[in-house]
């Protein structure tokens, strides 16, 4: 079998062995159910219970302050939808941005349908929001910030501290989106005045189907779920003991890591971009090279079409993602890549590789090999390229 | 991927790509904005048949499949015959395409159309139920900045 290179770690990861081994006596063995009364539930209550103080732990908050979800994009709707349903009497306007992930954009959309007024924040050619846009867009009517902690795509760290400041400065709530950011960079709700703030376990080498949510205490935000009383009333449904217990593990091993892990996964991040940029003409970067998350890169290289591009790789077992059209499933490429101002035809050409504790140097440099060789196939059957060709040649 | 092995044999090892010198007819439809262009090029001899067939193109798996089929399809017909390469054969010759895919067959079926029309106009020629493709963008190319 061929070597899989994976590089599509902002898409989901693989479990980590310790995490799984946390999380297997939670099927077959002590299964019980939190809410039940005898001492054989004991165990399943004590798992959630450590994992709420881990995670609390790691950014900051109380554990009264941390809800399990169903993953990020639950997360996200319930902050938003809840949030404009119990502060509506207050005003019907919200702040987000044109980069945001989908969970958040469609849910803005679906309460633009009901009365609420969203504005859409434009961000800099890097993917950055501008603070003066953001004071400039708040009314009196303004509930809610949502505003994510780093892009998804292009790997965008927003200036959250600064956002939040704005936010509680106005006494508008403050809700993030750092499925992306949460254990690969530091978070800290208090110092960047965050009052709502989403996860996801998969992202960071835990289950699929689990996440969390920090809502701070004094947000008034009612329940999305309705049914039983976990989750201090706020989100019905019985626990995933195992996915949260798991979770659970993952956070504890990647915050021990967290530091070393930053400066590993910058010195791959910043080869790889490198190498690219040097070897492979006409590409760019999208978004940064400062306040970039340490595992993202995203390139675009003219006169070719992403899908194509991955194909290729994944015939020498490299995985990454493309913001094209095809591969998304409409006719426009990334929402993130026009927004910050990419023309259609270079977006289609896009290629997000994304890192983890796990990849090699040698992996870097086998990629970039082998995209040099992808990326010249493709353009020599590009109608594109063999126009800027004889362009070139003219002048 | 949802690709047919005939799709994926063609996007792999693409037959006829490339350019022809001198060519008897060239056409190029589609649109950079969506992602897809393809350009045909046809050599087509004194009793109008078509002696060779390349393509150059910009897009996804299936464009390039689709192109690649489309140029074996109509190699060693008649340019009459080669009107009755449709997208749907082109289609089924490659074992079938995803439903978000079609476009690509169509963009094909118009590549090849595309060039019949600049060959006929050259000569002078009229091919039965040959119109000017509506995505041909052969003349008058928008200049893009890079």
């Amino acid at each position: 079998m061929k070597k899989l290179i994976y590089l599509d770690n902002a898409a989901t990861t693989r479990v980590n062995p310790k995490v799984l081994e946390a999380m297997t006596p939670y099927f077959c063995e002590l299964y019980g159910n939190r809410s039940s009364v005898y001492s054989f539930a004991d165990s399943a209550k004590d798992a959630v219970d450590h994992a709420r103080e881990t995670i609390a732990k790691s950014i900051g908050a109380k554990t009264n302050e941390i809800y399990f979800t169903g993953g990020g994009s639950e997360g996200d709707n319930w902050a938003i939808k809840a949030t404009a349903e119990a502060y509506r009497s207050k005003g019907n306007h919200i702040i987000t941005t044109k980069i945001e992930h989908h969970a958040v954009l469609h849910t803005c959309q679906y309460l633009e349908q009901h009365g609420f007024e969203v504005t859409y924040l434009d961000v800099d050619e890097e993917g950055f929001v501008r603070l003066e846009d953001l004071k400039a867009a708040i009314r009196p009517t303004t509930i809610l910030i949502s505003i994510m902690f780093a892009n998804n795509e292009i790997g965008t760290i927003e200036p959250i501290k600064e956002i939040g400041a704005i936010a509680k400065e106005h006494g508008i709530l403050f809700h993030t989106d750092s499925v992306q950011a949460y254990c690969h960079i530091p978070i800290d709700v208090d110092e960047c005045h965050i009052d709502m703030l989403n996860t996801s376990a998969h992202k960071i080498f835990g289950p699929k189907g689990v996440g969390f949510m920090y809502i701070r205490t004094g947000v008034k935000i009612r329940s999305f779920i309705h049914g039983g009383a976990q989750e201090r009333k706020r989100r019905a449904g019985t626990e995933n003991v195992p996915g949260i217990a798991g979770f659970g593990k993952a956070v504890e091993l990647a915050m021990e890591t967290l530091d070393e892990r930053i400066a590993y996964e910058t010195r791959l991040r910043d080869h790889l971009i490198d190498r690219v940029l040097a070897e492979i003409p006409y590409s760019r970067l999208n978004g940064p090279r400062e306040n970039r998350l340490p595992n993202n890169t995203n390139f675009c290289f003219q006169f070719i079409e992403g899908e194509s591009m991955l194909i290729l790789l994944d015939d020498v077992g490299v995985c990454g993602s493309s913001g094209s059209a095809c591969t998304s499933g409409s006719l426009d490429p990334s929402h993130v890549l026009l927004a910050i101002g990419l023309p259609h035809e270079i977006a289609h050409g896009s290629l997000r590789l994304t890192l983890s504790e796990e990849t090699t140097m040698e992996d870097i440099d086998f990629v970039v090999d082998n995209l040099k060789r992808i990326v010249q196939r493709l353009r020599d059957m590009s109608p594109l390229y063999a126009d800027f060709i004889s362009k070139q040649e003219k002048k | 991927m949802n690709y047919s092995e005939k799709v994926m044999d063609h996007f792999q090892h693409p037959r006829n790509v490339g350019e022809i010198d001198g060519a008897s007819g060239v056409g190029t439809v589609g649109n950079a904005k969506c992602g897809d262009i393809m350009r045909i090029f046809l050599d087509i001899d004194e009793n109008q048949v078509i002696r060779d067939c390349k393509f150059k193109t910009f897009g996804c798996g299936a464009a390039v499949a689709t192109s690649s089929m489309a140029t074996e399809m109509v190699k060693g017909k008649t340019i009459q015959e080669a009107m009755e390469v449709t997208n749907k054969a082109v289609m089924e010759a490659l074992d079938g395409l995803p439903p978000v895919k079609v476009h690509c067959s169509l963009l094909a079926e118009e590549a090849i159309h595309a060039a019949l029309w600049d060959y006929c106009q050259k000569n002078g020629i009229i091919i039965d139920g040959l119109k000017k493709p509506k995505n041909d963008i052969s003349e008058g190319e928008e200049e893009e900045e890079y």
